[in-house]
């Protein structure tokens, strides 16, 4: 009796030993998922506020941890990836504090207003990170919201003393090693043995999203006289990339090259339609008298005086019709006839001389902005009833991006794409055309396990309430095509995410 | 707009699950040692739930038997597309068991059983890939039944009974596969109903054919557990109008499927018995899982199941080696009640292999220990679940699963 009781426990014991189930393969083993010829066992990602994670008009929390990189990073995980960290904000709220008074904004959450309608607003609440609280040791994402391509070279650009004068960057006066460091020398300390970059787009998008309210300095070699919302000289962002990889690769380490989207993949630029304006036939009617004059008389006068073409004439004139019109705004783009206009034969009033200095009507080749939303339309004088923007007020150019200053954004795009892909190329790295992509996300969207990822604002799921960057999901799949970019440059097998899973905007009523 | 966002967050939030394939064949130790025979086998007050036609030819006046199982079940769910995988960390399960027999006179005998036929204990990692479809789940059910056995000779006899169900369920998932609160904690509900009862029956009848060759045949009808304002409780819900999900409560339908159960036994060289079941279990109830929320902001939960009817082939030896030791061995083949395509994780049921051991120490005239053992065996599946939706759109939750069970179990009989 004792030996078949003393068998029968010690089966049973067995049993209990072994009891988790083992897949035949299971994917958690080694080489289940392999890095090919690359070797992720350090990865150092550098970059902007895509790279950081930044969303809805802020850094915070939850954002960093959708990160690409840190989804990037958990992938790699299956693959020989090591730790991966980050600068973490201190909430999920976002705004950032100097010395205990806001320097940021909060994000955005999409909250319902009485009339139950949704519309993105900022979280209320006191932030909680104050950038001189200094976070010591090094971090895998180097993502740096506001960072220009120069940037990343620049010394001093994490010293806190810079920061008033918008000489550095508060987000990486958090944790840069001292205060003469660069953000490329930060990370090629760190020997990644494998790296992303993805740096230019605010080389372009400041310009951008300020309505081209900056200079194209293309031409202009020296960055330290650039203002903050001009364009990048291609030359420029050339040299300085072409020093980041060389940087990043110095060691040996393999990576991974982003190239810039188009601004128009962006629902910041196209979630407002360029006719917002809805008009009656009377009022249409009764506009279009006001400018009669305008359209009859000056502007063929001012092209019989040689002041201005016949082309840019066309482009000025005026006309309104019922249903749907286009808004009318300041172009610094057109000749300045304030001037003219005061002297003989017009003799016009300043301030109607100045209302038509540089005047026209937004065309459907133009963009405008997100945020000329809270503008359009209202009456910004609630004593003149009159004065509506886009009708009897322009629309200030801040808000139009206008087709002569987008073809500066995509010359200047192409050029810094050119320059990705060759050095690409070159270093053998791999190579991910994000323009491409974000523009088939804008164009008919990405289908996927749950619906169809478009770019449209709110509701299409890829861009956060900032209109600018990507959500969660938009980041998921943003990782999803820079690791199937390494798996095919270096012959590995990381898993991909299954974007669905990824968070979009998110809702909350303060 | 606004409506658009509702339907999205809304669709996204009908998914509750429950178990599937929740019967849980552990109603003896001396019948599961023997592949959870017993509808023709005569030795104990198991009879109870196997064949209560049978207790009238116990030859003891009086049997009471208890038990409990250790049940030790483990789910790994991997997809190798994404790298996702998970780990149940169930909490031990315990059916349990008591029969009681009294036979009144040579030709009539009563009988009280409670046991556990139903119940479901899995735990997920919580927010896991499929923390959409469940996190976790505890549903229980104890069957009490009262039962009366007679013989019309010793040829054939017939009995049954009246049961009392009362069960109880709580459910943990999150509502959908995003949803989060400011601080990203994912917003999930749980359902919780206790004292759901309801009445069903069981009728049986054993034919001697010869002194050794026995058939029986069981037939335990199905009973629905109704519960009724049962508590939904919903956690780390954005404050937004768009996500009306307060506290409430809920109605729904859980069935225990009609089980018919024939089999044999022969009893041959003096100390052997083989036996012989077939159960069939009527799965096909088992359409839809609908959760009604007494909140009219908060949608109805409709969740696809359609369960087949599922059969099971059990196959039992008995030894009786000594006086004092019987010895137990068997083996069954269970096939799976879940269909292609309703795959779900709560319990992720595929046909199995099972093969049960035991014995009974006879500790004297009156008293036994019986013991037993169980282990089954799941083939490594890929299989999914295609009846999840968000927007409109079904989203199948898929990968490969591997399962299996262990389950000791000890009892005590003592007979007069």
């Amino acid at each position: 009796m004792k030996n078949i009781l003393k068998y029968t426990f010690a089966v049973m014991a067995i049993g209990l030993v072994s009891c988790d189930p083992e897949f035949d393969s299971p994917v958690t083993d080694e080489g289940f998922y392999t890095s090919g010829t690359a070797n992720l066992s350090k990865y150092v990602a550098v970059g902007n506020s895509l790279t950081a994670g930044y969303a809805d008009g802020a850094l915070y929390i939850t954002g960093q941890k959708n990160s690409y990189p840190n989804i990037m990073a958990q992938q790699f995980a299956f693959a020989g990836g090591g730790e991966f960290t980050q600068p973490l904000m201190n909430d999920n709220l976002g705004g950032l504090l100097l010395n205990g008074t806001p320097l940021t904004e909060n994000r955005f959450v999409l909250a319902v207003d009485a009339n139950g309608n949704p519309g993105p607003v900022r979280l209320a609440g006191n932030s909680t990170t104050d950038i001189t609280n200094h976070l010591s040791g090094a971090y895998n994402n180097m993502g740096v919201p506001g960072a220009k391509s120069f940037h990343l070279v620049a010394p001093g650009y994490g010293n806190v003393a810079g920061v008033p004068v918008g000489a550095a960057n508060p987000y990486f006066v958090r944790f840069a090693s001292s205060e003469s460091a660069t953000v490329i020398g930060d990370a090629a300390a760190q020997n990644p043995t494998f790296f992303s970059l993805w740096i230019g787009n605010n080389d372009i998008l400041s310009y951008a999203t300020s309505g081209g309210a900056g200079v194209d300095q293309t031409g202009n070699l020296d960055p330290t006289t650039y203002g903050s919302n001009d364009i990048t000289d291609p030359n420029v962002f050339g040299l300085v990339y072409s020093q980041q990889v060389d940087a990043l690769t110095a060691g040996g380490a393999k990576g991974v090259l982003i190239n810039i989207p188009e601004v128009t993949s962006i629902p910041y630029f196209t979630t407002v339609p360029t006719n917002a304006i809805p008009l009656d036939a009377a009022t249409a009617g009764a506009l279009n008298a006001q400018f009669a004059a305008y359209n009859t008389q000056i502007l063929p006068g001012l092209v019989g005086i040689g002041f201005i073409t016949a082309e840019e004439a066309a482009l000025r004139t005026i006309n309104f019709s019922a249903g749907q019109n286009f808004p009318i705004m300041t172009d610094d783009d057109l000749t300045d006839i304030t001037a003219v206009l005061q002297g003989p034969p017009f003799n016009l009033p300043a301030s109607l001389a100045t209302l038509l200095g540089q005047l026209r009507q937004v065309k459907s080749n133009d963009l405008i902005v997100l945020t000329a939303s809270s503008v359009l339309g209202t009456t910004p004088d609630p004593s003149n009833p009159q004065g509506v923007i886009g009708v009897s007020i322009p629309l200030s150019d801040q808000y139009v991006l206008a087709a002569s200053e987008q073809a500066r954004v995509t010359a200047a795009s192409t050029a810094y794409n050119a320059t990705i892909q060759a050095l690409a190329g070159a270093k053998g790295l791999a190579y991910v055309d994000a323009k491409s992509a974000l523009a088939s996300v804008a164009n008919g969207g990405i289908p996927y396990d749950g619906g169809i990822l478009t770019s449209q604002f709110v509701t299409g799921g890829a861009f956060s309430l900032d209109g600018v960057h990507p959500t969660p999901r938009g980041y998921a799949y943003t990782a999803n095509l820079i690791i199937k970019a390494i798996n095919d440059t270096y012959d590995a097998t990381i898993p991909m995410v299954h974007i669905g899973n990824y968070a979009t905007v998110t809702l909350s009523n303060n | 707009m606004k409506k658009v966002l509702l339907i999205a967050v809304f669709a996204l939030a009908s998914a509750v699950t429950y178990a599937g394939g929740y019967r849980v064949s552990l109603q003896g130790n001396k019948a599961l040692a023997m592949g959870h025979t017993g509808v023709a086998v005569v030795n104990s007050s198991e009879l109870v739930f196997f064949n209560p036609a049978g207790l009238v030819y116990l030859e003891d006046k009086f049997n009471i038997t208890a038990g409990a199982f250790g049940v030790f079940s483990n789910i790994a769910y991997q997809d190798t597309s994404s790298g996702a995988n998970a780990r149940t960390d169930s909490p031990v399960g315990t059916p349990l068991y008591l029969y009681a027999s009294y036979k009144a006179t040579d030709w009539l005998a009563f009988g009280l059983g409670v046991y556990t036929p139903y119940g479901s204990e899995v735990k997920y990692e919580d927010d896991w890939a499929g923390s959409h479809l469940v996190n976790n789940i505890d549903l229980k059910a104890i069957y009490i039944q009262p039962t009366v056995s007679f013989k019309i000779n010793d040829k054939i006899s017939f009995g049954g009974g009246p049961i009392y169900v009362t069960g109880s369920v709580n459910f943990n998932r999150n509502l959908n596969r995003t949803l989060t609160d400011l601080d990203g904690n994912r917003s999930n509900v749980t359902v919780d109903a206790t004292g759901v009862s309801n009445w069903g029956w069981v009728a049986s009848t054993m034919v001697n054919l010869t002194e050794n060759l026995h058939i029986g045949a069981t037939y335990r009808s199905e009973i629905i557990l109704d519960a009724k304002d049962g508590d939904a409780t919903f956690e780390n819900v954005p404050n937004s109008p768009l996500t009306p999900f307060a506290d409430t409560t809920f109605d729904a339908s859980l069935p225990m499927p009609a089980e018919m159960t024939v089999g044999m036994s022969y009893d041959f060289l003096d100390k052997w018995t083989f036996a012989f079941d077939f159960n069939r279990t009527f799965w096909d109830v088992y359409e839809s899982l609908d959760i009604d929320f007494a909140n009219p902001a908060i949608p109805d939960s409709k969740n696809a199941r359609n369960y087949k009817n599922a059969s099971i082939y059990r196959f039992g030896m008995q030894y009786d080696a000594t006086k004092m030791f019987t010895l137990r061995a068997g083996y069954y083949f269970d096939e799976s009640p879940v269909q292609d395509g309703y795959f779900a994780p709560e319990t992720p049921r595929n046909d199995s292999n099972n093969f049960t051991a035991g014995l009974t120490v006879n500790l004297g005239e009156h008293l036994q220990i019986d013991a037993s053992f169980l282990y089954s065996h799941f083939k490594e599946i890929d299989a999914s679940y295609n009846y999840y939706f968000e927007n409109g759109v079904a989203v199948p939750f898929s990968g490969t699963y591997k399962t299996n069970a262990f389950v000791p179990g000890l009892g005590l009989t003592y007979k007069l």
